[in-house]
């Protein structure tokens, strides 16, 4: 049944631009990817190690940042400058890590607020490299050999290809010794200390592949919407990520791309009939609600509400 | 018994903590002799807990010295502690609450697989093959505390004494050489301390050292080879239980007539 | 040298608001354990309820920021009593998601029914500075900075003098302690949240005619007073009030010194900084409230 269900996803994940071609769906879709890889990667902090970060969209910013400097300030390939942005705010990830290591709950998200805040600051300030708050514009588009992936179409291959490997990197991680690493220092540190788990290793290496996976999705997002401005540093992109993960379901798989999908499609569906204030009032609601009346998030109640029905 | 050419031994020398300029240790000295079952034993506030605390790096001393194998401890980090072989349980149930008692035991054998960063996200075949032999392991360390019926439900579920029960199968998981257990049988029904204390033994038989702390007498008595008495911070008795059980100073101790403290 | 001396009157006025805004998330932090990421809103709150009580009632200035304290605490009271009570059993992460809810909800709130465009609230104090020696400084200023010191003085009073105060103190301490001893704690709870709201709707209707209403002028309020309670240290009021002065200072001086572009950079890198060197708080020397 789940395998059946998974494959049926995986075909009209692959197929999508074939029967979806109005560019306008497209464009949801794309940007729900970029938010799936970002959900991903704060689940990675969040929902395994338990430490709530609210500078994540520094590592998303920094990673779009790069990416475009890279690609227009000094030429390289789209291919050599989104790795390149990876490296980068994995290593900005490490710093945090490094910086927060002996602190928890508040003190972490405090830290890696102000580090975002720092950055945001930067971003604006740094006139030579950032030009300021006008941005960059004109990031190029990927190119493949002769096709450019300028078309919503191609982009949205490149997109999926992104998230697909991000999901298989947080896959494999959790099922594995590090995954069990991570969870350990969420659920009991003093205990997963005493029988030799390195707690503050594993929340930097955390924190590395965190911020390496949203540094992917900021360098997807640059040379997607093909402007970079301090915009990309909004506490909004933060509390999106937030709410997305918390509604999907912390520390599981699926949770943070069901989120991420609902929550990229139901904003632009209410846009329709609302204004962007009325939405980030809703989505403000929202998180109170999901608090009280889904606490553990929409994939743990639904395997929940299987497993109930199974017995 | 302690007669192994090897001589592994815990050294604790002149060991000192201060809790905000009280002394809650003063300069404890003891040795534990290998493949024993050694108890610290002494009344509320004598400083035991804070022994194993400081022992297992959980605690800085303020002066002394730790040995373990002939290498100081002193200063390391717990879980550099529990590589070289040294593990601890916890006073209060200390269990990983939301997750399964064999997720509980995998962590625990943490340090017995070696999947790095790159093996990991690569997907390489060799640590299939490691996951499948560490949920082997784990098979067979919950059999062996046993809870091999409860091993898929979640930890926190558990009644209490089972839960204590998973605790020292995550310990054990860890490969211990020198188990320190802080009050195993704390708040456990009689029956339920004849179940760990033949686990003890058991242990014991396994060629691990174990290093108690215990209120139940009756327990104590019957399973160590070596009872140490500390009070105020200061070891008072150390021996065989049957010359401990007739010490003057420990009766005045536990009678409370050189104290102020119960 | 005389510039040195402008920037630390400067400093000294902002300060006394991140004072005010320090010692209620302070208090709210280290008595109900609740990250109140929402406590920037109050401040915002205040700003805009000064400004419809100045602009559109047309009341006096002392009787405007009176009635922001009021919306403050009112709001305070209801925020507690409907979403954190039911979840006092739960873990601070939890209530943090919360406030965050909130302060998302309030902003966007704020934003629907004032609009984005800053207002100027107004005052009747005249433009032209007060010259003494070297310093200038508008008298509105002045009167922010009489105004913040009176209700610090108040807030002490309140801890110190009052009963509620020595609830709040013993819950402080020990609230199952606290509870034996027959204090109710979830109106301590209500009191306090109320308490720290109001203080922060003050600092808002205080320094609003100083600058401007905005809806998101409270997300970096909010930082500040974070800054300020880590300067601090939890639950410790002078530490607040030292931190909140520091802070301001800081903040002119660095502006004036090394950017006007950091200013706001000032707060963040003093929480980095403290948080690594002193988690503890800078004035800490054991948690305590008073």
């Amino acid at each position: 049944m789940i395998r059946l269900a998974r494959g049926l996803g995986a075909l009209l994940a692959l197929t999508l631009p074939f029967w979806l071609a109005n560019p306008y769906f497209l464009h949801v879709v794309i940007m729900a990817g970029i938010f799936g890889v970002l959900a991903l990667s704060l689940n990675l902090l969040l929902g395994y190690t338990g430490q709530l970060s609210l500078g994540h969209a520094a590592f998303f910013g920094i990673g779009a940042y790069t990416s475009a400097l890279l690609t227009l300030r000094l030429e390289w390939s789209f291919w050599l400058a989104l790795p390149g942005a990876v490296a980068l705010t994995a290593l900005a990830g490490w710093l945090i890590g490094r910086l927060a290591l002996k602190l928890r709950g508040a003190y972490f998200v405090l830290v890696t607020i102000s580090f975002a805040g720092v950055i945001s600051l930067v971003s604006v300030n740094w006139m030579e490299l950032t030009n300021g708050p006008l941005g960059l514009p004109g990031v190029p588009a990927p190119e493949l050999g002769p096709w450019s992936l300028r078309a919503k179409s191609a982009y949205y291959y490149l997109v999926l290809a992104g998230v697909a490997l991000s999901y298989l990197v947080c896959a494999r991680l959790v099922g594995s010794r590090i995954g069990r690493a991570f969870l350990a220092l969420r659920e009991n540190e003093p205990l997963a200390e005493s029988v030799g788990v390195d707690v503050t290793h594993y929340l930097v290496l955390a924190a590395v592949v965190s911020a390496g996976l949203a540094g992917l999705a900021g360098g997807l997002y640059a040379h997607y919407t093909r402007f970079v401005s301090p915009e990309v540093f909004l506490f909004t992109y933060t509390v999106t990520m937030v709410v997305m993960v918390v509604a999907g379901g912390k520390g599981t798989l699926a949770g943070p791309l069901v989120g991420a999908l609902l929550f990229t499609a139901l904003p632009e569906a209410l846009r329709l009939a609302t204004s962007w204030q009325w939405q980030m009032l809703a989505y403000g609601v929202l998180l109170v609600l999901l608090v009280f009346f889904l606490p553990r998030g929409i994939v743990p109640a639904l395997a929940a509400w299987r497993a109930r029905r199974a017995s | 018994m302690a007669g192994s050419a090897s001589v592994v031994t815990l050294a604790v020398r002149d060991l000192a903590v201060q809790f905000g300029g009280v002394a809650a240790l003063g300069g404890v000295s003891f040795e534990v002799s290998p493949g024993t079952i050694t108890s610290v034993i002494g009344p509320n506030g004598a400083g035991k807990t804070t022994a194993f605390n400081a022992i297992t790096g959980y605690l800085r001393p303020a002066r002394g010295e730790i040995t373990w194998d002939g290498a100081p401890l002193t200063g390391l980090r717990p879980s550099a502690i529990a590589r070289r072989g040294v593990v601890r349980t916890f006073q209060k149930t200390s269990v990983f609450p939301s997750l399964s008692v064999a997720d509980n035991v995998t962590i625990g054998l943490h340090l017995r697989a070696t999947a790095g960063f790159l093996d990991v996200v690569l997907g390489r075949r060799r640590i299939r093959d490691e996951e499948r032999r560490l949920a082997a392991d784990a098979e067979a360390i919950i059999a062996f505390v046993g809870l091999a019926h409860r091993r898929r439900e979640i930890a926190s579920a558990l009644p209490y004494g089972e839960q204590r029960l998973v605790e020292l199968a995550v310990a054990l998981a860890a490969h211990p050489r020198l188990l320190l257990l802080d009050e195993p049988g704390a708040g456990m029904t009689s029956g339920e301390k004849d179940v760990v204390s033949e686990l003890i033994r058991k242990i014991r038989g396994r060629g691990i050292t174990v290093l108690l702390v215990e209120h139940d007498m009756r327990m104590v008595m019957g399973i160590s080879d070596i009872v140490i008495v500390l009070n105020h911070g200061r070891v008072i008795a150390e021996g065989a239980p049957a010359d401990i059980r007739t010490h003057p100073d420990v009766i005045r101790a536990y009678l409370g007539t050189t104290g102020d403290r119960a | 040298m005389e510039q040195l001396l402008q920037h630390l009157v400067n400093g000294l006025v902002l300060g006394g608001t991140y004072a005010l805004l320090g010692i209620g998330l302070t208090l709210i932090f280290g008595l109900m354990n609740v990250v109140n990421f929402a406590h920037g809103e109050f401040y915002t709150l205040g700003a805009y309820a000064a400004f419809a009580a100045l602009a559109l009632g047309g009341v006096d200035f002392v009787v405007a920021v009176l009635a922001a304290i009021g919306a403050g605490a009112l709001l305070g009271a209801l925020c507690e009593r409907v979403l954190l009570r039911p979840l006092r059993a739960e873990s601070i992460d939890t209530t943090m998601l919360v406030m965050i809810g909130v302060w998302i909800a309030m902003q966007n709130g704020e934003l629907l029914v004032w609009g984005g465009v800053a207002k100027s609230i107004p005052h009747p104090f005249p433009t032209a500075p007060l010259v003494l020696g070297p310093v200038s400084i508008a008298p509105l200023r002045v009167f922010v900075l009489v105004l913040a010191a009176g209700l610090i003085a108040a807030s002490y009073l309140l801890i110190h003098r009052t009963k509620l105060g020595r609830a709040m103190r013993a819950t402080f301490q020990d609230r199952d302690t606290a509870a034996l001893m027959g204090v109710r704690i979830s109106r301590i709870h209500t009191a306090t949240f109320a308490f720290g709201s109001a203080l922060a709707a003050a600092a808002g209707a205080l320094l609003g005619p100083v600058f401007l209403a905005y809806p998101s002028m409270g997300d970096l309020a909010a930082l500040k007073a974070f800054c300020v309670v880590i300067l601090g240290g939890l639950g410790n009021l002078p530490g607040a009030t030292l931190g909140g002065l520091l802070l301001g200072i800081a903040e002119e001086l660095g502006a004036g010194y090394v950017s006007s572009g950091y200013r706001d950079a000032v707060g963040f890198v003093i929480i980095i900084l403290v948080l690594l060197l002193r988690p503890s708080g800078l004035f800490a020397r054991e948690e305590r409230i008073g």
